[in-house]
């Protein structure tokens, strides 16, 4: 299909149409280097923790299972499998609380060894040591696609869509770009930046080998400029790299969403109901490239990432390693646990996060961070009728009338907000954001979404 | 949309004396806490401040008797349709304090305070309130209620009263007539004029096309006859570019606006200099300051779009000129509002964004 092309000057900063500046909050975290998690007694592994079907177990109550071993294999094309992520003993299959409020079945470990103790060696058998680039050349697209997939990589940015899906390439749609992901537009975490720092050439070679995988020529490393240090070692790292290129976005939320940062790095916006796929483009999150690096270079399944804790509500903010399906209490008591005045602990970020109120969550794949708010950064204004000041509109970056959407589904009219678009909102929330009304718009539309999808599967049956 | 819930962390409830109050709520979890409805209306206020200042020392006492009447009528009114509608108060948003400091602003100081009262209750009542409240009114309620009053005082409502600063002694009993209105007179032609014995007005408005009757210094300073906030156009002026930095108003309106009116009346000076006022007269004349920055820029009743505001102003800036130069009354700048209000949902469905990238056709 044609691209629809805005012109875009390869050496400008790369701008973003709407869009919003809310208080940063890096700098509680952002100096914190990776430190991992003091071993938890016992993780609780969701099996759904992924777009598509759950995983199907693959263990019984009461087997040792080492870390990394596979226990629950993928159910279909989207889905993926998982993998113990400490050493020790399941226990019966249960119930976990996921970051999004959902419950998925979860098979818990309880830790053999080392309970309470920091494993110093996690660091670098994930993202330490030398980082072998040329082994890349070596590999075939299938062999990573294969070695993606078998190693249950997913989206580590938060949508948590399974990767290998997006790498495996599709003959009637070429790619020939792909878009590392550095921007963490989202306030207050760090986990991106703290490990492009501390783990750049991970980064790098697993940005090769997804852009082999996909049959990309061009690799585009994309990162906000309040993120100095960054752009500086990801230029180091990349430096003699034949067309990898390091390109700097003005730091504006949602910059790091996949229909903002595709037009913005590469002039071609993806149109409504299509994917990045079908304009030439594949974007990858830095923490997704870490993982593709271990799984076909280190032969290291996704066990671990890196979760932001921070927020004014926190003691001591700090950036962790930290298996998956540790419970968020295991994360905020290590970070010195709440303050009197934290209001809401929100698994991701301010602008996109869940709220959780349950401290046995799990941490999955997609947790790129545990927020918790203190009450004098929430805002309790009364909300009050639609001014139609406009301000929606102008903050949309996808071009839409949240007003309008939203005030048609909170009237129920589900064909009007159809034809106003409501299938395109990517959810960013800076409707919400910037309404001086208060008017819960992006919520409405989310709601919208919900009841045309519980629609459609009701009319499907008939 | 935000529920509370209570939380309980046994593990670190030793440790911790107080437990925090956790609570549960959709994303996303910040707002711009720079901008509530509220702020927006104190920035019209704020905005509105100069003018109403300079009006009290043009008019003296008048401004606080009309701003009061029309204040306290019109909150009065938007309190029994909530009782009435067994709705929440809702005089707490401050829309319709601005909507009623707006009005007295657009009457003639010298108007029967009685006819302010009514101007008001129709303003909050038929302009905004039998439509459903704040932000479900097609017009522009303010200018309904002097609509309505145009049509009941139409006498009161073109008496104006000479500026006290100009020094009459019984400054409520002078009217003297505004520079539209004396670019209004039929008086065109010499002979005529002198054969109906109506030659002074014939000079006054020859001097006033010529520039020789009201300075522009006059129109700036607003010592001028004119409605009670509409005369200082500097004041207009930077309470409008308050505005406009506070983002409390869209600027393509009043530039729109007032750049549409500068351009018809550029073109009809070339047509004919003895039918039009200079340019930079018009821009300060009547309510073009007041309806450009405060009156068409009200959110509610005027387009979402950039595009759509483009139209709007232009459009609003078009029916005044066509009014002032061809119409009957002497200023236009209300009627012009209004009838643009009535385009305003056409204006939004014109002008409806594409979203990014178009819609995909073979998905």
């Amino acid at each position: 299909m044609t691209h629809v092309a805005i012109s875009v000057a390869s050496s400008e900063k790369r701008r973003l149409i709407g869009g919003i500046h809310p208080p940063e909050g890096k700098e509680l975290a952002a100096d914190r280097p990776i430190e991992p998690l003091p071993t938890p007694a016992e993780v609780i592994i969701p099996l759904g923790q992924h777009i598509g079907a759950p995983a199907k177990p693959l263990v019984k109550p009461r087997t040792d299972v080492e870390l990394g071993q596979k226990i629950a294999e993928p159910a279909g094309m989207v889905s993926a499998p998982i993998h113990a992520s400490v050493t020790g003993k399941t226990g019966m299959l249960g119930i976990a609380t996921l970051p999004t409020g959902r419950r998925s079945d979860a098979i818990p470990i309880t830790t053999a060894a080392g309970v309470g103790q920091a494993d110093k060696t996690l660091f670098d058998r994930f993202y330490g040591g030398t980082w072998d680039l040329a082994q890349v050349e070596t590999l075939t697209s299938r062999q990573i696609v294969a070695a993606v997939q078998e190693a249950g990589i997913v989206g580590a940015g938060g949508a948590a869509f399974p990767t290998h899906v997006k790498l495996m390439p599709v003959e009637k749609r070429p790619v020939d770009t792909i878009i590392l992901n550095g921007c963490e537009c989202e306030p207050y975490l760090t986990a991106d930046y703290r490990l492009m720092i501390e783990a750049p050439q991970a980064i790098v070679a697993g940005l090769l080998l997804a852009r082999r995988a996909c049959g990309a020529s061009r690799a585009i490393i994309a990162i906000e400029d309040n993120k100095p240090r960054a752009i500086d070692t990801m230029r180091t790292a990349t430096r003699g790299l034949s067309d990898v290129e390091v390109v700097i976005c003005e730091t504006r939320y949602p910059m790091g969403g996949e229909r903002q940062l595709i037009p913005a790095v590469t002039g071609r916006a993806v149109p409504v109901g299509a994917l990045p796929l079908d304009v030439g483009v594949v974007v990858v999150n830095v923490g997704t490239a870490a993982a593709i690096a271990n799984a076909c270079l280190r032969n290291q399944p996704v066990t671990h990432r890196i979760v932001t804790v921070t927020g004014k509500g926190i003691a001591r903010p700090a950036n962790l390693l930290v298996p998956i399906g540790a419970r968020f209490r295991d994360l905020i008591d290590h970070c010195g646990g709440l303050r009197e005045d934290a209001r809401r602990i929100i698994a991701g970020g301010p602008m996109m996060g869940y709220a959780v109120t349950d401290l046995n969550t799990a941490v999955t794949k997609g947790t790129s961070g545990i927020t918790v708010l203190a009450e004098s950064e929430l805002d309790y204004a009364k909300q009050t009728n639609c001014l139609r000041c406009a301000r929606c509109v102008d903050v949309c970056p996808l071009n839409l009338v949240p007003t309008r959407i939203a005030h048609a589904v909170k009237a129920g009219d589900l064909d009007l907000a159809q034809k106003a678009y409501i299938a395109a909102c990517c959810e960013c929330g800076c409707c919400t954001y910037v309404c001086p009304a208060r008017i819960p718009l992006v919520q409405y539309i989310r709601a919208g979404k919900a009841a045309l999808a519980r629609f459609k599967a009701r009319t499907a049956k008939k | 949309m935000s529920q509370t819930g209570a939380l309980t962390i046994p593990n670190a409830a030793e440790q911790q004396p107080a437990m925090p109050r956790i609570e549960l709520a959709t994303s996303p979890h910040f707002a711009d806490r720079s901008r509530t409805s509220r702020r927006m209306m104190a920035d019209v206020l704020i905005g509105l401040a100069p003018a109403i200042v300079v009006a009290a020392i043009v008019f003296r006492w008048a401004v606080a008797w009309q701003l009061a009447t029309a204040v306290v009528f019109g909150l009065a009114t938007e309190a029994v349709f909530c009782l009435v509608r067994r709705k929440p108060l809702s005089i707490g948003d401050g829309s319709a304090l601005v909507t009623c400091v707006i009005l007295a602003m657009s009457l003639p100081p010298s108007l029967p305070l009685y006819a302010t009262a009514i101007g008001a209750v129709v303003a909050i009542g038929l302009g905004k309130m039998v439509f459903g409240g704040l932000g479900f009114n097609l017009f522009n309620p303010a200018m309904v209620g002097r609509a309505f009053l145009m049509a009941c005082f139409a006498q009161a409502m073109v008496s104006w009263q000479v500026p006290a600063l100009q020094g009459t002694a019984h400054i409520h009993a002078v009217t003297q007539a505004t520079p539209l209105g004396i670019a209004k007179l039929g008086v065109r032609d010499q002979a005529k004029a002198r054969a109906a014995g109506t030659l002074d007005q014939f000079e006054v408005r020859q001097k006033l096309m010529k520039g020789e009757k009201y300075t522009f210094t006059d129109m700036l300073t607003g010592v001028r006859g004119g409605s009670l906030g509409e005369t200082g156009a500097i004041a207009l002026l930077l309470g409008g570019i308050y505005l406009l930095v506070r983002g409390a108003a869209s600027w393509q309106i009043p530039v729109g606006m007032l750049g549409s009116m500068a351009v018809i009346s550029v073109i009809g000076r070339l047509y004919n200099p003895d039918l039009v006022m200079y340019p930079h007269m018009q821009l300060v004349a009547g309510g073009a300051m007041l309806g450009a920055f405060f009156i068409a820029t009200d959110p509610v009743s005027s387009p979402l779009t950039s595009s759509g505001r483009w139209i709007f102003g232009i459009g609003v800036g078009a029916f005044t000129m066509l009014i002032r130069l061809l119409g009957n009354y002497s200023e236009g700048v209300m009627y012009a509002v209004l009838l643009m209000n009535a385009f305003t949902p056409m204006i939004n469905r014109l002008t409806a964004p594409k979203p990014l990238g178009g819609v995909a056709t073979n998905g």
